[in-house]
């Protein structure tokens, strides 16, 4: 067994070097919240189940240490864990049942997977001796779960576990952060053992967390990039994972080169920054698309070329030397062949790039990006946030929303429509802002996510901004906001539609509305159902005032938002086409 | 583009710890994508507790380049490298089931068996077992020769290989187990190198 390889190296020697802490006999249950209070957990999404109960029991004792929140289904769980590791940076830590409190955790299991979100998730599973037998909840979510964890392990003995739970915690966060799921048979957490005391992982024999940093390929970046005449950053969550802000902010303000960011990556620098020219992708801004196929090096920071950034891959960039950044060599020439790779932490390769480059700056090239911001505001923009028609815009809700936050809320948001207007005219000042579900596309996210959201950041303002679709996919997480009195806004964009799809069918499908019609129910009702304050409005003339009323309200509040029914998301790069043939209309 | 590149056999080998399940999200990796694997063969290394895969596959070099970083970004995966048969000595077992009688009468089976290599593992009264090893093709012909004559069952190995420029996998290993990894413990940059893909 591997594991008892890294017991000799760790937990073994470390217990011997600790002996003044002698051994306790506790259970599998003790010694595994033991092992979350010394990771520095405070918070705990979960949901008890029949086989998780002796966790539950043991928790019964520790509730003033851990705080547990009882979500309303695993998915909400799992999601919150997400919301809260996004915004405090730490691990996200979720329990659920076996059987179908496991497989509940895959849908965020994915999403984290794809978004590279840390969290741990602790599973009950049967007795050992039933496993394989089809047992009440029984299910191999060990299999289940491989193509999405960074890591998964099944603890049949409660001697494994806390060199198990140091290892989890260690890789879901480490270099390129993932989820990691520990399934613990009954047996295991009702097994009394010897143990000896939790010690961190810092080590794994088979694991690079980063790689190392090669000086050659710093050079070779830099003077690719003091040689470009149109250079031009693209970056991504990784500076954010790698809480490289400020690294990234000077290597970005030396240069003088333009950024911009993929979905993830939003507010790693200030919406505001004079060198920040907007969002990349399907419904990204104009010149930044068109500007890609005509720059002559691309600097890619943490970011995984998505088909959805690069739209057509073969007509993409395809006239530029890249360099790219990423800690992940997985990622490498991956989708875009590197002309420089320059692997790594961008923690680290970020200072010295920026050490290696000159002092420079663009400005013919930098009013290009201006020049197409432009006609993006005459074509696009100011319809969409200073709208002459009755009917309000999504728009014009976040443009209103960041005259009263002033940028500093956590915006979470859905998947849809609603979250393209809100990810390009969100304004955000600080870095860990931006909650949403980018490479899974998760509709439901944003309710959960943004209770997690919160105790991630327990000072600051969280909105979630989800859609009538969404938010009835996971809209029972209501009773654990009312349960546990988490102070989020959520506002709903009611378009009474599935509006992306319909979007895609007005464009594609000849306006063939195939089952996108979508009846909600009495929302604001709802929320008062949950004791949760709650108004919908449907005039402009109530909007800032409404905003304000719940931004100031003490406690959870829903405000619902009609807004116009058939408006499109543009600007868009049509699936198969390149981003210079980007649509404005 | 990779596109163009020419589908040709790779020989994969994967250094990993020896865990449970390691074998499922390394065969994912294929699947997901819709690659086959001709050939799979997995068994403890020249170090202890280390665990070596040896995995076929037909693909073009740039697709097999992205399956092995994939491969080593798993916790659990220690090294891999990838090969042309050119770069690789490889071998695949096979065992032959016939009926005594028939060796023991038609003398001819036996000249054909000792014509291509193969020796009795097994005699009784009613079967015999031969055993040969060789590449692929070679195994291949000698069942056509020996379908004739009644082949009762046939079963071949998973191909084994070894690397032609290589110095085993030990002086790697130590490196691997020091904290702080020298320069020569990088992930996947040896796959960069075209002319000289291995790196040990």
């Amino acid at each position: 067994m591997e594991t008892q390889t890294i017991a000799k190296q760790e937990t073994g020697e470390a217990a011997e070097k600790s002996a003044g802490s002698p051994a306790k006999e506790v259970t599998g249950s003790v010694a595994l919240l033991e092992a979350l209070i010394t990771e520095g957990v405070e918070t705990i999404f979960g949901y008890p189940g029949g086989a998780i109960m002796p966790i539950y029991d043991a928790l019964y004792d520790y509730s003033d240490k851990l705080d547990h929140i009882l979500v309303r289904h695993e998915q909400g769980g799992i999601h919150a864990a997400q919301g809260y590791a996004r915004t405090s940076g730490k691990v996200g830590v979720v329990f659920a049942t076996s059987g179908p409190g496991a497989t509940n955790l895959v849908t965020g299991l994915a999403d984290a997977q794809i978004d590279s979100t840390p969290v741990v998730c602790i599973t009950g599973q049967v007795f050992a001796h039933l496993l394989g037998t089809d047992a009440f909840q029984e299910t191999d979510v060990i299999n289940i779960t491989t193509p999405i964890t960074k890591w998964n392990y099944q603890v049949t003995d409660a001697n494994e576990l806390p060199e198990v739970i140091a290892k989890a915690f260690y890789i879901a966060r480490s270099g390129r952060p993932g989820p990691v799921l520990i399934d613990i048979t009954k047996n295991a957490q009702i097994q009394k053992f010897q143990f000896k005391g939790y010690t961190p992982c810092k080590h794994i024999r088979s694991y690079r967390p980063k790689p190392i940093v090669r000086p050659q390929y710093i050079q070779q970046a830099a003077e690719l990039i003091n040689q470009a005449k149109k250079p031009f950053i693209l970056f991504g969550q990784g500076v954010i994972l790698g809480s490289a802000e400020k690294e990234f902010q000077a290597f970005v303000e030396k240069s003088g080169i333009p950024a911009a960011w993929t979905v993830l990556g939003a507010g790693a620098i200030p919406t505001d920054h004079p060198l920040n020219v907007g969002m990349l992708g399907m419904h990204g801004n104009y010149g930044p698309n068109v500007l890609t196929n005509e720059c002559d090096v691309l600097i890619a920071i943490g970011m995984r070329f998505d088909d959805r950034v690069t739209g057509r891959l073969d007509k993409y960039a395809k006239q530029a030397k890249v360099v790219h950044l990423d800690i992940d060599p997985a990622e490498i020439d991956k989708n875009v062949k590197s002309t420089v790779p320059v692997w790594g932490d961008c923690k680290e390769t970020l200072p010295l790039l920026t050490q290696a480059i000159e002092s420079k700056t663009y400005p013919e090239w930098l009013q290009k990006f201006h020049d197409h911001t432009k006609q993006e505001i005459d074509l696009v923009i100011q319809k969409e946030l200073n709208p002459t028609t009755d009917e309000m815009t999504m728009g014009e809700v976040i443009k209103q929303l960041n005259e009263i936050t002033k940028g500093e809320a956590v915006i979470v948001t859905d998947v849809g429509q609603h979250q393209m207007v809100a990810c390009r005219y969100a304004k955000l000042n600080k870095t860990r802002s931006n909650v949403t579900s980018g490479g899974l596309g998760t509709m439901g996210f944003a309710l959960p996510a943004a209770m997690g959201a919160k105790y991630g950041a327990k000072d600051r303002d969280v909105v979630a901004i989800i859609g009538d679709g969404g938010f009835q996919m996971t809209l029972q997480e209501l009773g654990t906001i009312m349960q546990s009195n988490i102070n989020v806004k959520i506002i709903i964009l009611n378009n009474r539609f599935l509006g992306m799809v319909r979007q895609w069918q007005e464009l594609f499908n000849e306006r063939r509305y195939s089952f996108v019609d979508m009846q909600s129910p009495d929302f604001v009702k709802l929320a008062a159902a949950y004791g949760i304050a709650g108004k919908s409005i449907s005039e402009r003339t109530n909007l800032p005032a409404t905003l304000k009323e719940m931004l100031d309200h003490n406690g959870p509040y829903l405000l619902e938002v009609m807004v116009t029914k058939e408006n499109n998301v543009f600007p868009m790069v049509p699936q198969g086409c390149s981003v210079a043939e980007i649509r404005l209309k | 583009m990779s596109t163009q590149e020419e589908k040709q056999e790779f020989n994969i080998t994967v250094y990993s710890e020896n865990q449970i399940g390691l074998l499922n999200r390394i065969a994912i990796i294929f699947t997901r994508r819709k690659i086959n694997i001709d050939s799979l063969n997995t068994s403890p290394s020249e170090v202890s507790s280390v665990h070596r895969f040896n995995i076929v596959i037909t693909e073009t070099e740039d697709v097999v380049r992205k399956l092995c970083r994939q491969i080593e970004k798993q916790v659990e995966v220690l090294k891999v490298y990838y090969h042309t048969n050119e770069d690789v000595i490889w071998q695949e077992l096979a065992l032959y089931k016939l009926s005594t009688d028939v060796i023991a009468e038609k003398i001819s089976v036996e000249r054909l068996l000792r014509e291509n290599g193969a020796r009795a593992v097994a005699i009784r009264k009613d079967y015999t077992v031969f055993e040969t090893t060789g590449h692929r093709e070679e195994i291949d012909n000698l069942i056509s020769i020996l379908q004739p004559y009644g082949l009762i069952e046939f079963v071949r190995s998973a191909r084994v290989a070894i690397i032609k420029d290589s110095e085993g996998f030990n002086a790697k290993l130590r490196e691997f187990e020091r904290l702080e990894p020298g320069e020569d413990v990088i992930e996947n940059e040896f796959l960069n190198d075209a002319d000289k893909v291995f790196t040990m």
